[in-house]
């Protein structure tokens, strides 16, 4: 099997503008091509849609509405009044994995969200965040948060650490989370794809059914993944205004 | 896994912070305001609707109200016109049959009056026609002149003794 057929290949990068800035690498990617179509098409869909203002929206306005709705409850529900200055950057997190995820649908193109190293640079961008933030609200008292209230002193011993393992490995899962779900379900389409080849004009309608189910599936997960990805966001924040435990 | 590849990283770091922080500013400042200008001023048109709404169902409550009031007023009016009206009808009755009575009571007595003077006279008259035939009944049985005087005393005395 040639790599070009790889399940895989998909996956690859491939640097369109080659660019060199002091000894790094800032190549034009396709990965980077699809960002720049992400955010063009969340920029137009935004505005172009809310362009009639109509107090009575049409299709189009009311999925612009309602995504910023979405966004704006779930902080509301979530972190409370205080997470009103924080809305710009969910609702432009939220955005971007949503579009990234869903111009990954259309075939032949790049899913941006299947790379480890995109999600892990935003999942580390809200934990370094939502920390930081922490720490200029409550300051030496952020330290609190890794200690469990009326929990006998023995067993803070070992609860201590849990609680700090599990804060630093938040990056990790927000971002792993992601990432192997589009991983996954691109791999999956992949492989099916390959089997309808395989099996020919007889067998091959089982994998394609099968394709078509999971297409619906995948849309789901990316609409899924992206809301999961920024309520997370939105519960570590919380964590971080309100300390509670 | 191609993901993996190190060497991949350092462009796709530096294009996710680029379209990442345009695209927060293309939120924060053009999308953003744009969506909530919108739906604030939904939310104002909707509460000034219902604000409006409000305002004219009181109004028109008043306004049953006003209409209420006045029906009962007219009831009222109406009522007390039409027990005057029937006061003074029967005022009026009560005035021409006292009238009526009067005026018959009179006439029964002058009637009565009348009567009795017929009476007498045809009582005087009797006497008369009485003493007349018992005259001209005595001149034909006894062919004897009798005076006016003694037959009409016997008269008398015969009407007396019946009376």
């Amino acid at each position: 099997m040639a790599a070009e057929h790889s399940p895989l290949a998909q996956f690859e990068i491939k640097r369109l503008v080659p660019m060199d800035l002091g000894g790094l690498d800032v190549s034009f990617t396709n990965a980077s091509l699809f960002m720049v179509v992400a955010i063009i098409s969340v920029t137009l869909f935004l505005t172009l849609s809310m362009r009639s203002r109509s107090m009575v929206p049409g299709r189009m306005q009311s999925m612009a509405e309602l995504s910023y709705e979405f966004v704006a409850n779930m902080i509301k529900d979530n972190v409370g009044s205080e997470g009103r200055k924080y809305f710009p950057f969910i609702f432009t997190l939220f955005m971007f994995v949503l579009f990234c995820n869903l111009l990954g649908m259309i075939p032949y193109t790049f899913t941006v969200t299947s790379q480890i190293i995109v999600t892990f640079a935003l999942a580390a961008v809200v934990f370094v965040g939502v920390t930081a933030i922490g720490i200029a609200k409550h300051g030496f008292k952020f330290l609190t948060f890794f200690v469990p209230s009326g929990v006998p002193f023995v067993l803070l011993i070992i609860l201590v650490p849990i609680e700090i393992i599990s804060y630093f490995v938040r990056p990790i899962s927000l971002s792993v989370r992601l990432f192997a779900n589009m991983l996954a379900g691109h791999t999956l389409l992949k492989v099916f794809g390959g089997f309808v080849i395989a099996l020919g004009l007889y067998l091959g309608w089982l994998p394609l059914g099968f394709i078509v189910v999971l297409t619906g599936l995948e849309f789901l997960v990316a609409f899924l993944q992206a809301y999961v990805f920024a309520i997370l966001s939105c519960l570590y924040l919380n964590d971080a205004l309100h300390l509670h435990h | 896994m191609p993901q993996l590849n190190i060497a991949d990283f350092p462009p796709q770091l530096v294009w996710l912070a680029i379209t990442f922080v345009i695209l927060y500013f293309l939120m924060a400042k053009l999308a953003i305001p744009g969506i909530s200008e919108v739906l604030e001023g939904r939310q104002n048109r909707i509460s000034s609707d219902l604000e409006e709404a409000r305002r004219l169902s009181e109004d028109a409550d008043k306004a049953k109200a006003d209409y209420e009031a006045a029906l009962a007023e007219a009831r009222a009016k109406a009522h007390g016109i039409v027990s005057e009206l029937k006061a003074s009808v029967a005022k009026e009755q009560d005035a021409s049959k006292a009238e009526l009575d009067a005026k018959l009571s009179k006439k029964a007595k002058a009637a009565e009056a009348g009567i009795n003077k017929a009476k007498e006279t045809a009582l005087s008259h009797v006497r008369e026609i009485a003493a007349e035939a018992a005259k001209s009944t005595v001149a034909r049985l006894v062919t004897l002149e009798v005076s006016d005087k003694d037959v009409e005393t016997a008269v008398a005395a015969s009407i007396k003794g019946d009376a």
